[in-house]
């Protein structure tokens, strides 16, 4: 078990792409850190470059207290598992998981120990003397795991490790890993473009933009506080409705001016906050959740919000109603009961107590 | 309205009963032909026909053929079963030919194997374009007709212009008898054969490592395995399909090598360097002993088919376990 630390991180390429630019983290011992970024914006460069499997082109990189810069693979004592699972077609399940003891001159008792006792967590022990090719992509997922928890690592990194399973047993897997990572607690970082993946599993979420950090947290502070505009829609499914707006006095308090007719009261408590804004073009932040039913037991700050329907998504536990504000779409997310019909007007209750305002040019959440 | 219905049931089964229509009418006894021509395998037979008639006419016949002529007697006048190849291997100067094959396609097989290892290892670290030039060039020595290259090496080694011992005798070696010494002449052509044969054992292992995931390697880098492990643990084990069938089928072509000792030595010097097919031209077109000759050259068969068989059920077996 170990912390990992990332200083000042770069990756440049040879044709001048920069594809990591001078990343900062601190990863603390047992922790469990999710990367999640879009795909192509760095976070599979920022894992490998912590497995060594890139070189680093600046900055430091440490792991249990050691610069590893330019210490090999076999010599970090860290384990990966990969996207496309990357076992050995070749080797039984047992030689696969037993690869790497066996490379380290384990005794073989201690290495059958091990992979029984991986086998025992992960429920493969019935699978260890099959190939790979007789095994479906869940039970590959579990062996490429297996490989990892047997070595005892001071580090796990995930590349991606859900993307290759369809969507049912992806939700199945990801309890697994978290269950894993309850019993066997070791330092993980873990990269995903999926961002419910990151939301459930990680102790932190690093939201990562252009090879930049763009904000560190836990997944509940990245939901509610998020630093940008690119987090606030990142987090979140739906994403987040971003509608242009200026702030105008409404008698003591502030409104928020969506179009000609439609002027949304701001929280008193957050006046002294946003009135260097006035006047500015801004951008109003609501996520789905916040623009709900009014039926429900009304929220103190909550602001009646009439619409014109466009399309209506029921999904079972709740609907989805989008909707057009301005010349910008939008979207609530409103109980299954609410009689919700294209073309109609619905009567939605926007909380602005969840409000975000945003700098339009420079994108910061205020 | 009950006759528009069957009409439209009759409509949507349109395609089967046009299409059927013209067997429709055949008589009874047409049954079986009927059934015949509308199974896909059938089809399938059908088409591939000409070019079964073209196998059969330009491999088939020769090799049963040549079976036949083997069992004959000298004139070609009597039936004598197995009767040339009892008396072939009773005879010294054959059993000398033997070990010459043996060794010749033997070693031959084994440094093509070695060299073109080597060469697709280091081709392979080769980054892009220049990977393509020095490909292009490996490759040259395969692609040329080997009976032109041979007459270039036979220059090379010929006792008065050889450009070998000239070299040689620039820093004071004594001149090497090439081709005239048996066991410089079995040298000869033998590395003539490495020379020509190591490049496409080079590109078959290069297509083989292309075909490595490098995820595996990555892998086994985080497993902890450096060069030597990951050379023994992933790349031969993912090769060793390639590996079977490029040494397989170079074995079989070396045995049946005809042109480079041919050209090179025409089996002296005092017939020690014969192989097979050089034996068995002097044996049966020189000689005019067509079926001593034929049994000459198919002596090697049962082996090498018996080989076959194994290391092709290994490549069916393995490629079975590593798909999906």
């Amino acid at each position: 078990m170990a912390e990992v630390s990332i200083r000042k991180a770069v990756k440049s390429y040879e044709a001048g792409v920069q594809a990591v630019k001078s990343i900062d983290l601190e990863i603390a011992d047992r922790e469990f850190v999710v990367l999640v970024v879009p795909s192509g914006c760095g976070k599979s460069t920022t894992l490998r470059m912590v497995a060594g499997l890139e070189d680093i082109t600046g900055g430091e990189i440490w792991i249990g207290g050691d610069l590893v810069n330019d210490i090999p693979p076999r010599d970090r004592d860290i384990a990966m598992v990969f996207q496309n699972y990357a076992l050995y077609p070749h080797m039984s399940v047992f030689d696969n998981m037993a690869f790497g003891l066996k490379l380290r001159r384990f005794p073989r008792e201690e290495i059958r120990k091990r992979v029984d006792e991986a086998a025992r967590i992960l429920d493969i022990t019935a699978l260890l003397g099959r190939k790979p090719r007789a095994l479906s992509g869940g039970q590959r997922q579990r062996v490429a795991m297996g490989r990892a928890i047997v070595r005892h690592p001071k580090v796990f990194l995930f590349d991606e490790p859900l993307s290759n399973l369809d969507a049912q047993l992806r939700v199945q897997m990801r309890t697994e890993i978290k269950k894993v990572h309850q019993s066997v607690r070791t330092t993980t970082v873990y990269v995903t473009h999926d961002q419910v993946e990151a939301m459930t599993l990680a102790d932190r979420v690093v939201v990562m933009n252009q090879g930049r950090i763009e904000q560190v947290g836990p997944p509940q502070m990245l939901y509610h506080h998020p630093a940008t505009r690119f987090v606030a829609g990142f987090i979140g499914s739906p994403a987040m409705n971003f509608l242009p707006c200026r702030l105008e006095r409404m008698g003591a308090c502030l409104g928020v001016r969506l179009s000609e007719t439609v002027l949304l009261a701001v929280p008193a408590s957050r006046t002294a906050r946003y009135e260097p804004c006035l006047g500015r073009p801004m951008v109003l932040g609501l996520r789905p959740e916040h623009l709900t039913d009014p039926r429900e037991p009304a929220r103190p700050d909550a602001a009646r919000l009439d619409v014109a329907v466009d399309v209506v998504e029921p999904m079972g536990m709740e609907t989805l109603v989008h909707f057009v504000i301005g010349a910008t779409p939008a979207c609530a997310r409103v109980d299954p009961a609410t009689p919700a019909v294209p073309g109609g007007v619905l009567a939605l209750h926007a909380d602005m107590g969840q409000m975000h305002l945003i700098e339009d040019a420079a994108g910061s959440v205020v | 309205m009950e006759e528009r219905r069957v009409a439209e049931t009759l409509r949507a089964a349109g395609a089967v009963a046009a299409s059927s229509a013209p067997w429709s009418r055949m008589s009874p006894r047409g049954g079986g032909l009927r059934r015949f021509a509308r199974r896909r395998s059938s089809v399938a037979v059908l088409l591939c026909l000409p070019l079964l008639a073209l196998i059969g006419g330009l491999v088939l016949y020769p090799a049963l053929y040549a079976v036949w002529l083997a069992m004959l007697n000298k004139h070609m006048t009597r039936f004598v079963g197995l009767g040339n190849f009892l008396f072939l291997l009773h005879r010294p100067a054959f059993q000398a030919v033997i070990l010459q094959s043996v060794i010749f396609a033997v070693s031959a097989v084994v440094f093509k194997a070695l060299i073109g290892f080597l060469l697709a290892h280091l081709l392979h670290a080769v980054p892009g374009r220049s990977q393509r030039v020095w490909r292009g060039l490996l490759l040259l020595p395969w692609v040329i007709p080997l009976a032109m290259s041979t007459l270039g090496w036979w220059w090379l080694f010929d006792p008065s212009y050889s450009a070998f011992n000239w070299v040689l005798n620039v820093f004071g070696v004594p001149s090497v008898p090439g081709l005239g010494a048996t066991w410089w002449a079995r040298f000869s052509v033998i590395l003539v054969n490495v020379w020509y044969g190591a490049p496409f054992f080079m590109i078959m292992y290069l297509a083989a490592l292309k075909s490595v995931p490098e995820q595996l390697y990555e892998a086994a880098a985080i497993d902890g395995a450096g060069a030597w492990a990951r050379l023994r643990y992933i790349t031969l084990p993912m090769m060793r399909n390639i590996l079977s069938i490029t040494i397989l089928f170079s074995l079989i072509v070396t045995f049946a090598n005809f042109d480079i000792v041919r050209i090179l030595t025409a089996g002296g010097p005092q017939d020690q360097t014969h192989i097979f097919a050089t034996y068995a031209f002097v044996a049966g077109i020189q000689s005019g002993d067509i079926p001593l000759g034929a049994a000459i050259s198919l002596f090697m068969l049962p082996i090498l088919a018996l080989g076959a068989v194994f290391v092709l059920r290994g490549i069916t077996r393995r490629s079975a376990e590593q798909a999906g």
